[in-house]
C-alpha cells in the first residue's frame, strides 16, 4: 500500500530519513520512527506471521499493543508486537512460525 | 526517585503530569506506544464550531508543556504488574521496576472485539487500527474496504478515512448472534444513531432524527430503511445486510453478505460475496483497566461507562491509598474530557502529597467542575447515558465512603 503522503488538513510529509530492514530474509525500506507493522504494510506484507499451531496466516489487528495478533522475532528476541516496534537500520526482523504442539504429541502418543 | 508515576501517556496522563509537576511534584510518566498522546494521535474532527480538533497537535502541546515542567516521559515501555510495598507502589515494566507513592493508572480503553467467521485473516483490523495506520502512520490501510459495525466511532474514522483518499464500499453490520448482540439488531442499531444524531457526521441522520424520535416511527423507519443504505459522504450505510463471513486465502479478498430482517434475521437466499482487500471491525470501546485489577481495587459494572471500572471518586482517588485512576479507564469519553480528569487527578495528588499550599482545595473543585462543563459541551459522546454512569458511581463511591465511616466510629 502506498504512503499519504498529502494530506487536506495535516499536510505533506517530506524530508524523512530513509532505513532498510530484513523481514524473513529479504530487504525493505522504512521511513525513520516507522512502526515495523507500518513499514511492512507501505511495502504491501500483511501477512505478518501463522498460528503457532493452524499455520494459518494473521496480521496486525488493534495497532496499539493489545491484541498480541502481529508478534514476530526482531532481531532474535520473539513474540514482539511489530505494531509497537519502531524500524532501525538493518533491524532482522522474522514472522512467527509454526510450533510443534508438545501436548497434542502427548496426548497422541498416550 | 519520583513522586508519581503515571501509566499511560494519553490526554489524562499527560494533564496529569502537568498538574503534578506544576505543584512541585516530581514525575515519571511510561507509555509502550512510540509516542506520546495515546488515543489523541489520530483524532480528527470538526468541532461544531468548524474548527477541527487534530489530536496530533493536541499531543504535541500537552508533550511540550510536560516537557517544559521537567517531567520523565518513557515511551516504548510496558507496564505489567503494580504492587504496594509498605509506603510505596512498585510499579513493574519492560525496564525494570519503578517505584513512587503515588500512582496515577491512565490506560485509556481498548476495543470491543467482535469475531466475524474469517477475521483473523491479515487484512482485518479494528476500526481504530485503521485510524492510527492511517493518521498517525500515514500508511493507507487498503483500496477497498468494508466496515463491519455501525457506531460513532465507526462514523468518526470513516470521515478520517474518507478525508485520506481511502475508499470505503460500505458500512453492514455484524450477524446477530450472541457475540455481536445489539450490534447485530437493525432496529437497535438505528435506535443508538437517532440517540447520538446531533453528533453524527451525516446531515441525513441529523435530519432523521427529528421525525424518528417516537417508536412508531423508528420502526417504520428500519423496516423501510432502503435495502442498499443511506449514504454517508459517499458510503452506504447498510443496516439491512449482515456480514456472515470474511474470505480470502492469505489475506482478505472479500466479504459474504445478506440481507437482514428489521429484527438482524439473516433472509436465506440473498448471499452475496462483496470484493475488498481490508475490513474494519468497529465493536464500540471499554475501560483498559487490568493494571487496576492486579492492584485488588475494587471494580464496579457500570454499562453507561463502558463496562467494568475502578471504584473512583469524583476527585479521580481509588479506595486504594496513593492510586489513582482518570481518562477512559473511568469510563468511555472523548479527549477533552480525559484531559480534564487528568488535571482533577493531578490536583488530587498534590493534595494528598501535602503541595500546592491553602487553594488546593478549591482548584481541585473547581477542577471537578470543569469536567462537568467539558461533558456538557462535548462534541463527541460514546454514550447518550454517560451522566447517568458519572452519577451511579459518585453514588457507589459516597456509599462506600459513609459506611467506611461508620465502621470506624465503631471501631473506634
Ligand atoms: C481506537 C480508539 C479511537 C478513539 N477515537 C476517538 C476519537 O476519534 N475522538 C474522541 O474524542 N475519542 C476517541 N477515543 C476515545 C479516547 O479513549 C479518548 O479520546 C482519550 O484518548 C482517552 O484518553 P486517556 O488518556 O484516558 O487514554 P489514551 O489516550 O488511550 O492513552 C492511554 C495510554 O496508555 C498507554 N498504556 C495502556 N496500557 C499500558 C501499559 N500496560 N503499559 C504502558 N502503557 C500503557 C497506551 O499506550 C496509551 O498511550 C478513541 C479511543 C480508542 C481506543
Ligand atoms: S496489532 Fe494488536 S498488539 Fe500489535
Amino acid at each position: 500500500m502506498s504512503r499519504i503522503l498529502n494530506h487536506p488538513i495535516f499536510g505533506k510529509i517530506n524530508d524523512r530519513k530513509q532505513v532498510s530492514f530484513q523481514f524473513d530474509g529479504k530487504t525493505y525500506e522504512a521511513y525513520e520512527n516507522e512502526t515495523i507493522a507500518a513499514a511492512l504494510l507501505a511495502n504491501d506484507v500483511r501477512k505478518l506471521r501463522v498460528h503457532e499451531d493452524s499455520g494459518t496466516p494473521r496480521g496486525f489487528y488493534c495497532n496499539i499493543g493489545h491484541c498480541m495478533e502481529c508478534r514476530v522475532t526482531v532481531n532474535g528476541q520473539s513474540n514482539t508486537r511489530a505494531c509497537l516496534t519502531v524500524v532501525q537500520q538493518d533491524m532482522v526482523v522474522e514472522s512467527g512460525k509454526l510450533l510443534p504442539n508438545i501436548i497434542r504429541r502427548m496426548v497422541e502418543e498416550q | 526517585m519520583s513522586d508519581v508515576i503515571i501509566i499511560g501517556a494519553g490526554p489524562a496522563g499527560l494533564a496529569g503530569a502537568i498538574a503534578c509537576a506544576e505543584n512541585g511534584l516530581r514525575v515519571t510518566v511510561v507509555d509502550e506506544f512510540i509516542k506520546p498522546g495515546g488515543r489523541l494521535l489520530g483524532q480528527l474532527h470538526q468541532e461544531p464550531s468548524g474548527d477541527w480538533w487534530n489530536g496530533i497537535k493536541e499531543a504535541e502541546r500537552l508533550h511540550q508543556n510536560a516537557m517544559n515542567l521537567s517531567v520523565d516521559i518513557r515511551c516504548g515501555v510496558s507496564v505489567y504488574n503494580l504492587e504496594k510495598c509498605s509506603q510505596n507502589w512498585n510499579v513493574h515494566t519492560s525496564i525494570g521496576t519503578l517505584t513512587a507513592p503515588f500512582v496515577l493508572i491512565a490506560t485509556g480503553a481498548a476495543e470491543y472485539p467482535v469475531p466475524v467467521p474469517g477475521w483473523t485473516l491479515p487484512g482485518v483490523m479494528s476500526i481504530g487500527a485503521a485510524q492510527v495506520m492511517t493518521n498517525v502512520h500515514r500508511v493507507q490501510v487498503g483500496k477497498k474496504g468494508i466496515i463491519i459495525g455501525a457506531n460513532i466511532l465507526a462514523f468518526a474514522i470513516l470521515n478520517e478515512l474518507q478525508l485520506a483518499g481511502i475508499n470505503v464500499e460500505r458500512i453492514v453490520l455484524p450477524e446477530k448472534n450472541p457475540n455481536s448482540q445489539k450490534a447485530g439488531e437493525p432496529e437497535e442499531v438505528l435506535k443508538s444513531l437517532l440517540h447520538a444524531s446531533h453528533l453524527a457526521p451525516s446531515p441525513l441522520l441529523r435530519f432523521g432524527s427529528k421525525f424518528m424520535k417516537k417508536d412508531w416511527i423508528r420502526k417504520m423507519g428500519i423496516n423501510f430503511y432502503p435495502k442498499n443504505g443511506i449514504k454517508i459522504n459517499g458510503t452506504p450505510l447498510q443496516l439491512r445486510k449482515a456480514a456472515l463471513e470474511v474470505i480470502g486465502k492469505d489475506q482478505v479478498e472479500g466479504v459474504r453478505i445478506a440481507d437482514t430482517d428489521a429484527n438482524g434475521k439473516v433472509i436465506p437466499g440473498t448471499e452475496k460475496i462483496y470484493e475488498a482487500d481490508f475490513v474494519c471491525i468497529a465493536g464500540g470501546l471499554y475501560p483498559l483497566a487490568e493494571l487496576a485489577a492486579v492492584t485488588g481495587c475494587p471494580f464496579h459494572y457500570v454499562p453507561e461507562l463502558g463496562g467494568h471500572v475502578p471504584s473512583h471518586s469524583e476527585t479521580m482517588e481509588t479506595p486504594l491509598d496513593g492510586l489513582f485512576v482518570a481518562g477512559n479507564i473511568t469510563g468511555i469519553e472523548s479527549g477533552k474530557i480525559a484531559m480534564a480528569q487528568g488535571i482533577t487527578a493531578g490536583l488530587s495528588i498534590a493534595k494528598h502529597a501535602g503541595k500546592g499550599k491553602n487553594n488546593i482545595n478549591n482548584k481541585l473543585q473547581q477542577a471537578v467542575q470543569n469536567i462537568r462543563t467539558v461533558r456538557q459541551n462535548a462534541a463527541i459522546q460514546f454514550n447518550p447515558d454517560i451522566d447517568r454512569g458519572r452519577s451511579k458511581m459518585k453514588q457507589i463511591w459516597e456509599d462506600q465512603h459513609n459506611n467506611n465511616n461508620q465502621t470506624q466510629e465503631k471501631i473506634g
